[in-house]
């Protein structure tokens, strides 16, 4: 192909092949990166890098216009201190596990529509909507959703004749309000990530399996969710992520409030570097910092986790 | 090679074309308010500085006013327009100290401002140097239901003890005193800087929010004190943590809640609602000591020219323009506002002509305390006064946070 293809060189036709023969004894293991490449040097300058940058700011005191002023670890023995700090992480934990509740939640509905029944495409649909809309809108809903005066909240609290929780203003509540919200795209997710699954368990198992009379809730454990782990997978890993960094419910919702009770990491970093009153440069990327070794351990341990599993089954 | 060649040959040819456009006396102004009338009165200005000033190719860009808090850092080192909006006092200090705003006190010597703006001319101030002109202040204080007052017979209250007595027959009528929206937190700031200016002075009051007071002072402590009477006399309505401001004139509409600490911006607001004039009356927040001259809080918005700014010259000439008595009366008409310039003339609405008479009056004239406080400090006392007005018994422990907190941001 290539030898049809390329354009005799004026002045040195008997020597063009030379030059080319080490690229071709190489070009299996040099076509892969050439194509990676650009792909690479992007994800190194816009990804890679600001990392290892923002570590590196968070040894200063900077608020994003003067001189930077190196203080060593203070930013992080000021973190010790914070009881916002404290209140952000205790919140990122309570969304890391509640928000674990959108897996089992997807895997149950997309059982429940894994069935052929006229128009079931249609449900289906109607189920994913949640994921298409926009977080932001999603956080407005229930914004008006909880609200005590005009919510529905409010109005079936007030049917059964109480007086309405304000979720969004008490510290309590508030941050079980907003995973409530973020639940609901976030099963949608799951359910998909496990309806395309469902499409690829082999019906010769399920066969076997009813043969051994294995059913209902023997068959989907030993049978069907085996066979689901990849997706399991899948949605385990963006689910964790989805969770640690959750920021646009709680900037719609709260801002964080009532004072700075339903804060959590990724949003508190964003408020005290580029908020308003914020504008600590250095106390946000330590922020950030904690936030990117929690996410880095965590996933760490599921890669190999899965890893291992993989490995034992082969 | 060749469509490279030809590629930069053009991108040339269009740097050059764009360079030279930008030649003719471009004016770049960004605004910062988006609420009908102050974007209407803005537009207003624009027109009367075109018609003046033919020769300006004047471009406008108006954000929001809370996008515009977080982008102006970033215009004013990237990408800075010929002159920006902003407020005075310590929120433009920032800008002030990094060299980003550009200092203006030839424009206040030239055109006699040092006089006619007298007023606002210490919260212009840094470094003896001007570095911008204010082209409107408003007053605040209490907005109220009058046809509420009238029905349950109740005056408009001029001290503690007056305020605590209408607060008390208003919530036993099942009307709630005051209404709030703290969600944006800055409104609770409202309600204690009237406290703390009554209870204890602008001095008082100023070297608080300049770190020279702790908040675990008995003084302050003494304005939560009062804060506390209030919310058990009936105080504020529940759920404010979950309302801006605008959410927070529904209750106020309806006839849920009878008075507002406000500024007198809120009145377009109310009157947008549907209430009218005969409605809602302003009075003055009550006296709490009787030995302490009355303090206003009344923050000033002011226009400033970027250090990077490509036409200095002619946002001069806008400056010296929005200063000017009669430009600045027909605008502050318009926005509903007062004029700072003093040979202004104030709009004949009965809340401007009672605001002006107010500040006349002052002792001392507060800007507001996240204006007053640098930010850092500002975020965690109003965070802090949410706290409070949720749970007033964790004040202690609110108190000795701020005062942690002010340790830091003051050293």
């Amino acid at each position: 192909m290539t030898d049809a293809v390329a354009p005799p060189i004026a002045g040195s036709p008997a020597r063009t092949r030379k030059p080319r023969s080490w690229m071709r004894r190489n070009r299996v293991t040099i076509a892969p990166w050439l194509f990676l490449a650009p792909a690479l040097i992007m994800f190194a300058i816009y990804v890679i890098i600001p990392i290892f940058q923002s570590i590196w700011i968070s040894f200063y005191e900077w608020d994003g216009l003067g001189e930077a002023e190196w203080i060593g670890l203070r930013n992080y023995e000021d973190l010790w201190y914070d009881d916002r700090f404290y209140t952000s992480l205790k919140n990122n934990v309570i969304w890391l596990v509640l928000y674990m509740l959108a897996v089992p939640a997807g895997l149950g509905i997309a059982l429940f529509l894994n069935q052929t029944v006229t128009g079931i495409r249609v449900y289906k649909s109607l189920f994913f909507f949640p994921f298409v809309i926009s977080q932001v809108v999603v956080g407005l809903i229930f914004a008006w959703f909880y609200n005590p005066n005009f919510g529905i909240v409010g109005q079936v609290w007030e049917f059964f004749g109480a007086n309405p929780p304000s979720i969004l203003g008490d510290e309590d509540l508030v941050t079980y309000g907003i995973i409530f919200a973020g639940l609901w795209p976030q099963i949608a997710y799951c359910m998909i990530l496990y309806l395309t699954g469902l499409n690829n368990v082999s019906p010769d198992q399920i066969e076997a399996g009813r043969l051994d009379g294995a059913r209902g809730f023997r068959m989907l454990w030993h049978v069907i969710l085996p066979q689901l782990r990849p997706a399991t997978f899948i949605a385990v890993v963006v689910t964790v992520i989805g969770a640690l960094r959750s920021f646009d419910l709680i900037a719609i919702m709260t801002q964080g409030g009532p004072y700075g009770s339903s804060n959590v990491l990724a949003y508190y970093m964003y408020e005290v570097a580029l908020s308003e009153y914020g504008f600590r440069y250095g106390y946000g990327s330590a922020i950030a910092t904690v936030l990117f070794t929690i996410m880095l351990i965590y996933i760490s341990y599921f890669l190999w986790r899965m890893y291992q599993d993989e490995k034992g089954d082969r | 090679m060749k469509p490279i060649i030809k590629s930069a040959v053009i991108g040339a040819a269009v740097a050059a074309t764009m360079s030279g456009t930008a030649f003719a006396r471009d004016l770049v102004i960004t605004y910062d308010d988006l609420n009908p009338a102050p974007k209407e009165s803005f537009e207003w200005v624009i027109e009367q500085f075109k018609a003046e000033n033919p020769d300006i190719n004047v471009i406008t860009n108006i954000n929001d006013r809370e996008a515009h808090k977080t982008a102006i850092r970033n215009f004013l080192s990237a990408d800075a327009p010929d002159v920006t909006s902003w407020y005075a006092g310590n929120r433009m200090a920032p800008f002030v100290d990094a060299g980003l705003f550009e200092d203006v006190s030839d424009v206040w010597t030239d055109n006699g401002f040092d006089e006619t703006l007298a007023s606002t001319m210490p919260s212009m101030t840094i470094d003896g140097k001007q570095w911008g002109v204010p082209y409107t202040y408003y007053q605040w204080g209490v907005y109220y239901r009058k046809d509420i007052f009238d029905e349950l017979g109740l005056e408009e209250p001029e001290t503690w003890e007056e305020l605590l007595e209408v607060s008390r027959t208003l919530s036993e009528n099942d009307i709630t005193p005051f209404t709030i929206g703290t969600q944006f937190l800055w409104t609770a700031a409202g309600v204690f800087d009237y406290l703390n200016l009554r209870q204890n002075g602008y001095e008082f009051h100023n070297d608080l929010t300049a770190g020279r007071v702790a908040y675990t002072d008995e003084r302050v402590r003494a304005t939560f004190e009062r804060w506390n009477e209030l919310m058990e006399a009936g105080g504020f309505i529940e759920n404010h943590a979950t309302m801006s401001w605008q959410d927070a004139l529904a209750p106020f509409v309806n006839g849920e809640a009878a008075m507002y600490v406000m500024g007198n911006f809120a009145v377009a607001a109310m009157r947008d609602a549907g209430l009218s004039d005969d409605q809602i009356d302003f009075f003055q927040f009550p006296v709490i000591n009787p030995d302490i001259p009355n303090a206003e809080e009344a923050p000033t918005d002011t226009w400033h020219i970027p250090a990077n700014a490509q036409n200095k010259e002619d946002a001069r000439k806008f400056l010296a323009f929005v200063a000017r008595p009669d430009i600045q009366t027909e605008w502050n008409k318009r926005l509903g506002q007062l004029p700072v310039n003093s040979q202004a003339e104030v709009g004949d609405d009965k809340f401007l002509q009672q605001g002006f008479e107010v500040l006349n009056a002052a002792a001392g004239i507060a800007q507001f305390y996240d204006r007053d406080a640098p930010a850092e400090m500002a975020k965690a006392g109003m965070e802090g006064f949410q706290e409070f007005m949720i749970n007033p018994d964790r004040l202690d422990r609110i108190l000795e946070r701020l005062d942690r907190v002010q340790e830091r941001v003051y050293n």
